[in-house]
């Protein structure tokens, strides 16, 4: 029988990659503005009452006569005045708090059990008795964002001290850090990345909890002006409103990342 | 500074309440100036005593004497098998690290440690992160930080354990040029026989765990030492002689992990 010998050839060769971040921003452009297209085509050739669902420049013109009015900026003052404030109130007792009860074991005793049977409940549920603490008034709303915004922030910032890599914490000592300096020198800023996962997720939470706040005891808001435009079968208005929301998340986020990628430094983002 | 270990007994206490005696009374003077190894087989409690002298542990019993005036200096810096560099900091905030905690003076700290970058071959790498760094520039900031703070004994635990051999090589002698311009006294763990043996006047061989001084053996090649030695026959032969030694260790420990099933 003859030998056949069989030569396979493979040549890799230079060929152009694609770039990391996959599809460009085209698509992503053309994503969203796909779907705004194809709700201004159902909402105008589908036969669709405008009371269900307005077409997107309906919206759009409704959001322009919001601005020039007036209206928009009042409500959204109002919301961004209760959300910041609740934010920095809730975040800022987050740190102190999940701090301390991660590098003390009294703190950690203390706190510990009180986190775990609150953190379940919806913080929505507490306004009620907040309002009746603190009055209808701004109080009772930030106090509920407050308390929103404190629970993954005090979560993270434990997980993330306690998480922080032992070897370090004998680095800094064998250097001279005292047990102070190894908190504020190793423990918080390794802990940064996970502290701002729980910044993000407090801001998520203040946002719903705004809106939530509002449409249960507000005058003003953009959380009010849907409850109240939904009462008036204003859909425009509403969905305005909406618009001004999912903006106010976008643009938290990207405030966010523009933050950490400023101040969480040494690691490739 | 001259480092006395007297009768250092060590026994970790596990979560679950079992004892693991990891030393032993080790006895063990490493005098000032001198270069001192320590071998022996892995879990005989070799990091263990090493933090014992930095202090970031207590002996269960015995003590450690430093003796002689460290003229206001720390006693102690180590140098981590991992490097341990702080990842937000860049090379030269990672070197003066030792200094701010100690409150030195802005000016003052970044000049020393802008001082030390350059003695250890990473001039230009100042403002850059570690993870930016190959494994080998990470521990000669690992070492430039040790030496920021001026120890009276350094202490290095496998430093060069995380590195290729060719990286090993280098840094081996980096250490040893280092030595011989500080003349610090230090204390140096290594799995490597010949690594021990190029840099240092003796060499501890301790036994399995839990660990004693075995032997002492003292280095009869004279200083200054050149790569040329790794190849000399006496070299080779002297090395041989520890690892016999080592080797009767290891091959019980490793039995006798074998044998009760607990880990090394
Ligand atoms: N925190 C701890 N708790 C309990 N046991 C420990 C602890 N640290 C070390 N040990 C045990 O003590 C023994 C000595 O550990 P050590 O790390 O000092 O050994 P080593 O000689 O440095 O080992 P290697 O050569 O592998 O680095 C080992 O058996 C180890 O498992
Ligand atoms: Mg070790």
């Amino acid at each position: 029988m003859a030998t056949e010998v069989r030569r396979d050839v493979v040549v890799l060769e230079a060929r152009a990659e694609r770039a990391e971040g996959g599809w460009g921003p085209a698509v992503r452009a053309a994503s969203l503005a796909g779907v705004v297209a194809a709700w201004e085509l159902a909402a105008r050739l589908g036969g669709i009452p405008s009371v269900f669902l307005p077409p997107p420049t309906a919206v759009a013109a409704e959001l322009l006569g919001m601005a020039t009015g007036g209206e928009l900026w009042r409500s959204l003052q109002a919301s961004l005045v209760r959300i910041v404030l609740g934010f920095l109130v809730g975040t800022g007792v987050g740190v102190v708090v999940g701090t301390l009860a991660a590098v003390s074991p009294l703190a950690e005793a203390v706190v510990d059990p009180l986190i775990a049977a609150t953190y379940p409940i919806p913080k929505i549920a507490l306004l009620p008795l907040l309002v009746l603490w603190l009055g209808i008034g701004e109080a009772s709303k930030v106090a509920v964002i407050a308390i929103g915004a404190f629970f993954p922030v005090a979560v993270g910032a434990m997980a993330g001290i306690r998480g922080t890599d032992p070897q370090l914490v004998r680095a800094a000592v064998s250097l001279g850090a005292s047990p102070f300096q190894v908190v504020t020198k190793v423990r918080l800023p390794a802990a940064l990345p996970v502290m701002f996962a729980g910044f993000r997720l407090a801001a998520g939470m203040s946002l719903l909890l705004v809106v939530s706040a509002e449409m249960i005891a507000a005058a003003e808001g953009i959380g009010f002006t849907i409850l109240h435009a939904g009462d008036l079968m204003q859909t425009p208005k509403l969905l305005a409103a909406i618009v001004v929301l999912s903006a106010l998340g976008v643009l938290s986020t990207w405030g966010l990342q523009a933050l950490e990628r400023r101040v969480v430094r040494g690691r490739a983002h | 500074m001259q480092v006395r270990f007297e009768s250092v007994h060590k026994t970790y206490r596990r979560r679950d309440g079992i004892e693991v005696p990891a030393l032993a009374g080790v006895d063990l003077a490493v005098a000032s100036s001198e270069f001192v190894s320590l071998v022996g087989p892995s879990g005989c409690g070799k990091s263990t005593l090493l933090l014992i002298a930095a202090g970031l542990i207590p002996p269960s019993s015995g003590r450690v004497v430093f003796e002689g005036d460290a003229g206001g200096r720390p006693r102690t810096a180590v140098v981590f098998q991992e490097f341990a560099l702080f990842p937000w900091r860049t090379v030269l905030d990672n070197v003066a690290f030792g200094l701010e905690v100690r409150g030195v003076g802005r000016a003052e700290r970044l000049e020393r440690a802008a001082a030390l970058v350059r003695q250890v071959g990473l001039s230009g790498f100042e403002s850059r992160y570690p993870y930016e760094l190959s494994g080998g520039m990470r521990q000669r900031v690992g070492i430039a930080r040790a030496l920021c703070v001026d120890p009276a004994v350094l202490l290095m635990d496998e430093p060069l354990s995380a590195l290729d051999a060719q990286t090993r090589q280098l840094l081996q002698e980096d250490i040893l040029r280092l030595w011989e311009a500080t003349r610090k006294t230090v204390l140096y763990v290594t799995h490597n026989i010949q690594e021990a043996v190029f840099l240092s006047d003796r060499v501890v061989v301790m036994s399995r765990r839990p660990g004693r001084v075995r032997e002492v053996l003292p280095v009869p090649f004279p200083r200054p030492r050149t790569e040329a030695l790794l190849a000399d026959p006496e070299f080779g032969r002297f090395c041989h002689r520890i690892w016999s030694s080592l080797k009767e260790e290891a091959r019980a420990a490793l039995e006798e992990t074998h044998g009760d099933g607990s880990p090394a």
